[in-house]
């Protein structure tokens, strides 16, 4: 049977990877390149690459790393961060991307997740959703979690799968950065109105907060996490034999 | 030399990447010359069957294909490209494929639980079905990354191995010097380039 997966993210800004807590105060962590090459050898099932970078050189320098990374990468790469329209679809798919994330791309024009589902395919395309709870309502968040767009992320999410996209990764405003384990309310209200794939991100702070997810919410197929990778605190290798002890399916 | 085949369809750079990473020459050609001189070929694809197939014919690489398959010369196809090598496809329609490997390409929906999730994405374990030599440095149970909607029905002794996913698909076939494999052997690790590095080495 199909596993669960893990997936580290790595957020780039200028060549680098950062992780900021709460979506505020950015730290370097290392080379994208060395450290996607680790992850892949190490037992990750793919990784995401979030350009966060505002500047055009900045997106250069980004598009150059991403090359380097996918030349020495063997798992799937998603790559996510200023995407709006086909052309940029087009500029990293070029660059070894196999999946495309759209987030306040799609916000900005609903028609981008459809028309890339068409040129692409739907295995192709990533609606990456920022979701907090306002008056007991999840609302749909855009840059980088700044913008309340009033937008009800439950219908949001429903129509982007509608509409094509193949994989929902849910990240939980609430929990990011808090550790204190994924949002699975949220995530639960989110598996209960989409049949593709539901990446949970936001809020893993240890071994256990995996464990408990996939054996809360069956429907839910990845975990993703960011800096308790990076800096060590939960190994993968760690992680997947305690999933296995769970008797949760995956690849060792 | 390995050539894998471009006519127009999808990325190819991980491929590439793929076979530089065990020390193999690769080339991305569309050029009938180079794929005559080279030792293997490759026959990759992403997309809809239809417009592949359309694409194939189009740049009249289909009969080279077919050609060179029939010359003994050892092909992989992979994925889509693994789908062409049957006699024909239900996508969206019905489509005559290469006819090199007999099977046909039907729809993941109608044999699983409609509570699966299509496409059948993500990792999932090998289970062999006979022996061969693409599976030289591999072992039953070996994950492998897919993603597809449709499947390999009717192939009956050419089935290699399998997979489950609410019912038994193909997961790799193959016919004399003509291999087949559903998933994604570059985009799956370590357990994939061995796959890669075996059908370098398949002597026919």
């Amino acid at each position: 049977m199909i596993t669960k997966r893990i997936i580290p993210c790595l957020d780039v800004k200028d060549g680098r990877v950062v992780k900021g807590v709460n979506f505020g105060g950015l730290k370097d962590v290392n080379s994208p390149v060395d450290l996607a090459g680790y992850y892949s050898d190490n037992g990750a099932d793919e990784l995401v690459f979030y350009d966060i970078t505002a500047s055009s050189d900045g997106r250069r320098i980004f598009t150059d790393i991403l090359k380097e990374t996918a030349r020495r990468v063997f798992i799937p790469l998603t790559v996510g961060g200023g995407i709006n329209t086909l052309d940029d679809f087009d500029r990293v798919l070029k660059c070894g991307a196999d999946k495309v994330s759209v987030n306040s791309g799609a916000i900005r024009d609903p028609g981008l997740i459809y028309e890339a589902a068409k040129r692409y395919g739907s295995q192709c395309v990533v609606l990456s959703a920022d979701v907090k709870r306002v008056n007991g309502n999840f609302r749909v968040y855009a840059k980088g979690g700044r913008i309340d767009t009033g937008l009800d992320a439950i219908e949001w999410i429903k129509r982007g799968a509608g509409n094509g996209a193949g994989e929902i990764v849910l990240n939980s405003i609430d929990t990011d950065g808090v550790k204190n384990g994924f949002d699975i309310e949220m995530l639960a209200a989110v598996c209960e109105v989409v049949n593709v794939p539901v990446i949970a991100s936001g809020g893993a702070g240890n071994i256990r907060h995996f464990t408990d997810l996939f054996k809360t919410l069956p429907k839910v197929d990845a975990g993703l996490a960011a800096s308790i990778f990076h800096f060590g605190e939960v190994d993968i290798k760690d992680l997947k034999a305690e999933m296995k002890k769970n008797g949760i399916i995956t690849r060792i | 030399m390995i050539a894998i085949i471009d006519y127009g369809v999808g990325n190819l750079f991980s491929l590439q990447s793929s076979f530089a990473a065990i020390g193999e020459e690769a080339s991305v050609t569309g050029d009938k010359k180079v794929i005559e001189k080279a030792d293997r070929l490759i026959l990759p694809g992403v997309g809809a069957f239809g417009d592949a197939a359309a694409k194939l014919r189009d740049t009249g690489l289909d009969t080279v294909v077919k050609e060179q398959a029939a010359s003994g010369k050892p092909l992989l196809g992979i994925c889509l490209g693994m789908q062409l090598l049957f006699d024909k496809s239900f996508e969206f329609g019905e489509y005559e494929g290469l006819g090199l490997i007999k099977g046909s390409v039907k729809p993941i929906k109608d044999v699983i639980d409609p509570g699966l999730k299509i496409p059948h994405i993500g990792w999932n374990s090998l289970i062999f079905k006979k022996e061969s030599p693409l599976f030289k440095y591999n072992e039953n149970g070996d994950f492998v990354y897919f993603v597809h909607s449709y499947y390999a029905a009717d192939c009956g002794e050419n089935v290699i191995a399998t997979t489950e996913y609410g019912a038994e698909l193909t997961a790799a076939v193959a016919d004399k010097n003509v291999f087949g494999a559903q998933f994604h052997p570059e985009k799956s690790g370590k357990t994939g380039l061995k796959m890669l590095k075996a059908f370098c080495e398949v002597q026919i």
